[in-house]
């Protein structure tokens, strides 16, 4: 990158605070993430939303499991569990049914998702429990070394395929839709404030909402399959991506060097686990 | 008070308003200067504490304070704020 001179000489200011800082524990920024890694800037695009939707930080409720984005439960200033590895859907779960009126958010990468914790996440779908699902999928595990998993595209390299994937991997839109979710959008790490409103949608409707992103591991997959460095990541979405609501979520396949699909796929409305229990449970005289 | 309300951050006025880039928290990954639309921003020729180059602004005047710079960025590193408004974005 060319380095050009600053024309404007900066004042220093002490005491200044990022907008966002008030969602934050701050004591722990830096954070650990690697330089270029997509999760900061997913992670943003999440607390821009809380600042729009304006609930009471005490009514939010954000679940994590293990990984890189399981980390993100220990940044935020609002209650956080950090939970077994594949297991903050059964958490959250069961923070929804002990406190129906708070926000459960789900937060979690797509490995802990749906390789160790996919039979939560598709039995939650089922029911059209009242959680937020956001999937940062970096496309590999992340945390442990780079290791495939259930949404590596075919002929990925990783540290467990160095001849490239050769299994068939999860396109997560249509899983989500086919199991049962009642919102389901996918953007990029690039789509800041189109992420904000998703997450804005995500969170204030009704059932079990899922959001992807798609978002840059420099460190263990970007340089492992020669895509350079995070910039460059971002580049190749910006190249790719192709914005179509509504489109039939089995067309959301992620193939690398071909165009993949973003935008909101699911927007309907159906009744949640806790409205069908109170119903049955009236039903039978017991509520 | 947390650490980063101790820090000093760098401040640049901008037409609409000001950029500020709190140096020690960026970890150059560039993010802000490649998606710019403006190309306001480079990167600076220094090093920060951790051995990252932080960006800088080079071009005041062309700076729309559409907000990008601090969306993208993933270490809450640099963001804008409005002249008399706080934050824009
Ligand atoms: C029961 C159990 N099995 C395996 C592990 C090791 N482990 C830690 S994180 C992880 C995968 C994380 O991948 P992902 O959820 O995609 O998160 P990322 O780091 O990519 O954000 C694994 C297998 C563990 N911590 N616990
Ligand atoms: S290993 Fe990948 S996902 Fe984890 S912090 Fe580094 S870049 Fe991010
Ligand atoms: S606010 Fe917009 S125009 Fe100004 S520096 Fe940031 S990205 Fe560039
Ligand atoms: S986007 Fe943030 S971390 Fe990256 S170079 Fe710019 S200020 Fe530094
Ligand atoms: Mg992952």
């Amino acid at each position: 990158m060319p380095v050009k001179v600053a024309r404007a000489e900066p004042e220093f200011v002490p005491g200044v605070r990022h907008p966002l800082e008030r969602w934050l524990r701050t004591d722990r920024l830096p954070h650990i993430w690697c330089s270029g890694c997509g999760l900061g800037t997913a992670l943003s695009a999440f607390l821009y939303a809380l600042d729009e939707l304006g609930w009471d930080p005490d009514s939010i409720a954000v679940v994590s499991g293990i990984g890189c984005t399981g980390r993100v439960a220990g940044y935020l200033k609002l209650d956080t569990y950090h939970t077994t590895h594949g297991r903050p859907i059964p958490f959250a779960t069961g923070l929804k049914l002990a406190k129906p009126d708070l926000h459960v958010i789900v937060f979690s990468g797509d490995g802990d998702l749906f390789a160790i914790g996919g039979n939560h996440f598709i039995h939650a779908a089922r029911r059209n429990m009242d959680i937020t699902v956001i999937c940062v999928n970096n496309l590999n595990y992340g945390m442990t070394g780079g290791q495939l998993g259930p949404t590596t595209p075919v002929g990925a390299l990783t540290t467990t395929s160095p001849f490239g994937n050769f299994e068939h991997p999860f396109n997560l839109v249509h899983l989500a839709a086919s199991a049962g979710a009642t919102y389901v959008a996918r953007w990029t790490t690039l789509d800041g404030r189109r992420l904000q409103k998703a997450f804005v949608e995500a969170l204030s409707h009704k059932g079990f909402t899922f959001v992807e992103i798609l978002s840059p591991c420099p460190t263990n997959y970007g340089r492992r399959n020669r895509m350079g460095e995070a910039l460059d990541e971002l580049k190749y979405y910006r190249e790719h991506m192709v914005i179509r609501h509504g489109a039939d979520p089995k067309d959301a396949d992620i193939l690398p060097g071909k165009p993949f699909l973003v935008g909101k796929f699911v927007d309907l409305e159906k009744p949640t686990y806790l409205e069908l229990y109170q119903t049955k449970a009236r039903e039978i005289g017991g509520g | 008070m947390s650490e980063l309300q101790e820090r000093a951050a760098k401040l640049w006025k901008v037409p609409k308003g000001y950029i500020y880039v709190l140096e020690e928290f960026c970890k150059g990954c560039g993010f802000c200067v490649e998606f710019c639309p403006k190309k306001v921003l480079a990167q600076a020729s220094h090093f920060n504490d951790k051995g990252y180059h932080p960006p800088e602004v080079v071009d005041p005047e062309a700076c729309v304070l559409c907000g990008f710079c601090e969306r993208i960025c993933p270490d809450f590193a640099i963001w804008v704020e409005e002249e008399g408004k706080g934050d824009v974005s």
